[in-house]
């Protein structure tokens, strides 16, 4: 998808009601029903969605914050009291964004060090909209139209197909109660994707979206909602392969995806957050009977993340797969994992977990499997390899297995290692400096999920990966 | 025709109250020769490969390592050198500086590195030694700058890296690697699996042999790179060092315990090491010698002299 079509509403207009609102709403401290009354106007939204938005508000008053898990990253920075000054970042930033040499040093920097080029780095950051990618979406996009698939922006699917939104929308996947973040998101959402694929399609290339620079500012409580009907296949991917444009420090996305009987989905992201960004999301997925999903996810960037994209495989034979790689640097805590319910027989899951910490950043694997009574003859398998560079880092595995059935197959294996110093002197011994050798280990480490990616995404991901060892994002 | 010298090198394990380890080896090795070193376990044979390599678990007490360059070994050099250029201290650099000069060392056990493939891993490393050499003989001016245009984006596309005339690309090296490895007798398939990673002793020998076939070095230490083969492997893995000699005129110091390899590999000299020193020197009789009496009496030998 475009970054055009991600911003296709009235920007003009969008930008005058900011100008307007500026100061009311920097007056008001706090999250109160008057502000989300203000976004829902604005997007012209239909009366259920400001109620529900309103009722997710409510929610997200009521909960505490989260704060007994073990081990869990320190949210006391996040002050609620203080959330919406940040979604409205002041108009000379938003309108600067449009203008690429008006960016942050930082963050032009990282695009030239990921090597984009400049007509590329236009599209992205909104100025310039033509480049081959997008001709290529358009044609693709009209042999969908032809069989009924939806792919556009989620405030337009709002308007455009009510009825589906209306029914999958924060209702059974993950409603607002879930979790303080997840009520959050329900009240202040903006933003995102909307997938739908009917019966019998598939998909055969695989549909992206791009949030890598998101001039909008609002896009960091984006949704996503994926609906993929009995015998349907798609392959949705997110690309965040820059750090978000962040005038603000919290990022609280929705992911929910439906998938139906004998259907695949796969959802693949590649995220990288500013350093002073706290990176609370909720991702989950329902699968119906012998259906399949896959979670592909490297997660960079951000001061702390929670993040565990869930699964509740709630028809017989139903499976899921995830891969995750996070990356925790200098004042980092990124605590990532995966929740797999199995709730029907023969349901299967994998779970594969990789982490590097290097300079006295932490990486955690929080993850729970949940077999639950009557799911007979299900499995599950969970591993988890750490990585660290040095002795200042650390890197936990907290895997909570719920077995309540009996014929069911469980594995869990988890490895901790620090990058090897014979394996770097070996590598340095046929030519490879210091850097690159660290840099080939951890390429291979994360191999598994590069592989799984296009390979556009897994060169970035690559280079990513390389650019936060070498310390030169932030 | 280069020439590796080492005088009086002494050695200890890095770390604090870390043992004494070499204490006064003498060798020196030109390429085109064989050398075989030999002695018992503990001796110091390994650690004298690591430290030429530049292992950083070991620390230099005292003596030197020189490698001594000819006009045909910089060749492929584009700069105009200075006398200098020809004489390198390896003490002072860099374990991979040392490989872009040509020290090759061949590993009892090499590392297992996982999601890294072989075809990946070997392209990589001949383009790094490479440029390490143009850093090396260019000085450290230029090579600065070369650090420089490194960041500076891909010029091309992003899926083929940052242009650089001077790398070997994709297909030149495909073909090098092919014929590389039908000169060792390999499987291509070899070339799609991880680093090393789940192959059986013999493979791996015979790997590093295939590195050093493609890195072409001035002077490879093997250690031991006879040890835990089956005869037939041996033989492969002896053919492939003759003809690192004989094709690529590579020097080979050759660290084993047995007499075995030196059937297929016949040494120019054999030196016996004891107690972190060179007891003994000699021609291809010596290793015979010590396969049928030991080493008790170079030992007996060594200590009556001093």
């Amino acid at each position: 998808m475009s970054s055009e079509d991600l911003q296709d509403t009235d920007t003009e207009a969008r930008f005058e009601f900011k100008k307007e609102q500026k100061s009311a709403f920097q007056a008001e401290k706090g999250l109160t029903e008057e502000t989300i009354r203000l976004i829902s106007e604005d997007k012209d939204e239909p009366e259920w969605m400001l109620q529900r938005r309103l009722r997710a508000l409510e929610q997200f008053h009521e909960m505490p914050m989260p704060t007994d898990w073990p081990g869990q990253p320190d949210l006391s920075e996040v002050d609620v009291d203080e959330i919406i000054p940040y979604i409205r970042p002041d108009v000379d930033v938003r309108a600067g964004v449009d203008d690429w040499t008006e960016l942050p040093d930082d963050i032009k920097d990282t695009f030239d060090k990921l090597g984009i080029p400049e007509a590329e780095k236009n599209a992205l950051s909104g100025v310039g909209a033509q480049y081959e990618s997008e001709v290529v979406y358009q044609n693709m996009r009209d042999r969908w139209e032809e069989k009924g698939v939806i792919f556009c922006n989620m405030d337009k699917a709002v308007q455009e197909h009510e009825e589906l939104v209306r029914e999958h929308f924060m209702t059974k996947c993950v409603p607002p109660s879930d979790n303080k973040f997840a009520a959050l998101h329900g009240a202040i959402w903006s933003g995102g994707s909307f997938v739908y694929v009917p019966e019998d399609t598939t998909v055969d290339m695989p549909v992206q979206a791009y949030f890598r620079m998101n001039s909008e500012g609002m896009g960091q409580f984006e949704h996503t909602l994926i609906i993929a009907e009995e015998s349907s296949e798609v392959h949705y991917i997110e690309g965040c392969s820059a750090p978000k444009y962040s005038a603000f420090n919290l990022h609280s996305g929705g992911v929910e995806v439906f998938v139906g009987e004998d259907a695949h989905v796969q959802y693949s992201t590649v995220q990288n957050w500013s350093k002073n960004t706290y990176n609370l999301n909720t991702k989950r997925a329902i699968v119906e009977e012998n259906g399949r999903m896959e979670w592909i996810s490297g997660s960079m960037g951000s001061k702390a993340t929670m993040l565990y994209p869930s699964t509740i495989l709630k028809g017989r034979g139903a499976s899921d797969n995830h891969i995750t790689i996070a990356f925790a640097g200098e004042g980092q805590d990124i605590d990532t994992g995966a929740k797999v319910y199995h709730n029907a027989p023969n349901t299967k899951s994998t779970i594969e977990s990789k982490s590097i910490s290097k300079d006295g950043g932490r990486t955690n694997y929080r993850g729970l499997v949940h077999i639950a009574d009557g799911a007979e003859g299900s499995s599950t398998a969970v591993e988890c390899d750490a990585l660290m560079f040095d002795n200042e880092s650390t890197s936990d595995t907290m895997p909570y297995m719920e077995i309540n059935e009996s014929t069911v197959d469980v594995a869990h294996e988890a490895t901790v290692g620090k990058i090897g110093d014979e394996d770097i002197f070996y590598l340095q011994s046929r030519g490879l400096d210091d850097d690159d050798a660290k840099q080939m280990i951890v390429s291979g480490f994360i191999e598994p999920i590069t592989e799984e990616l296009p390979i556009e995404y897994a060169v970035e991901l690559n280079r990513l990966v390389e650019l936060e060892m070498e310390g030169s994002l932030g | 025709m280069a020439t590796l010298e080492i005088n009086n090198l002494h050695a200890e394990v890095a770390e604090e109250g870390g043992e004494h380890i070499l204490r006064g080896v003498d060798l020196e090795v030109a390429s085109g020769e064989i050398h075989a070193l030999m002695g018992p376990n503990g001796s110091g044979k390994s650690t004298t490969a690591k430290v030429i390599a530049g292992h950083p678990a070991y620390e230099v007490t005292d003596g030197e390592i020189i490698l001594h360059l000819d006009e045909d070994d910089v060749d492929d050099v584009d700069v105009e050198l200075d006398e200098e250029d020809y004489r390198w201290n390896l003490l002072e650099l860099e374990p991979n500086e040392r490989a872009a000069l040509g020290i090759f060392l061949g590993f009892q056990y090499p590392a297992e590195i996982e999601g890294v493939t072989m075809t990946n891993f070997l392209r990589q490393a001949l383009n790094a030694k490479h440029d390490e050499r143009e850093e090396l003989f260019a000085g450290e001016d230029e090579a600065d700058a070369d650090g420089e245009d490194e960041d500076a984006g891909y010029e091309t596309s992003p899926m083929e890296g940052p242009a650089d005339d001077g790398e070997i690309g994709v297909a030149e090296f495909q073909e090098l690697l092919t014929e590389k490895m039908d000169l060792l007798d390999m499987d291509e398939k070899f070339m799609q699996r991880y680093l090393n990673a789940g192959f059986s002793g013999g493979e791996k020998k015979q790997n590093e042999v295939l590195q050093a076939a493609l890195l072409e070095p001035a002077i490879a230490v093997l250690d031991e790179i006879d040890s835990g083969l089956d005869i037939d492997r041996l033989q492969d893995v002896s053919e492939g060092i003759n003809a690192l000699r004989d094709e690529q005129g590579t020097g080979i110091l050759q660290i084993t315990h047995y007499q075995r390899i030196l059937d297929y590999v016949e040494p120019d000299h054999v030196h016996v090491m004891l107690d972190g020193k060179i007891a003994k020197s000699g021609g291809a009789e010596l290793a015979t010698e010590l396969e049928d009496e030991g080493y008790d009496w170079v030992r007996e030998e060594a200590y009556e002299a001093a």
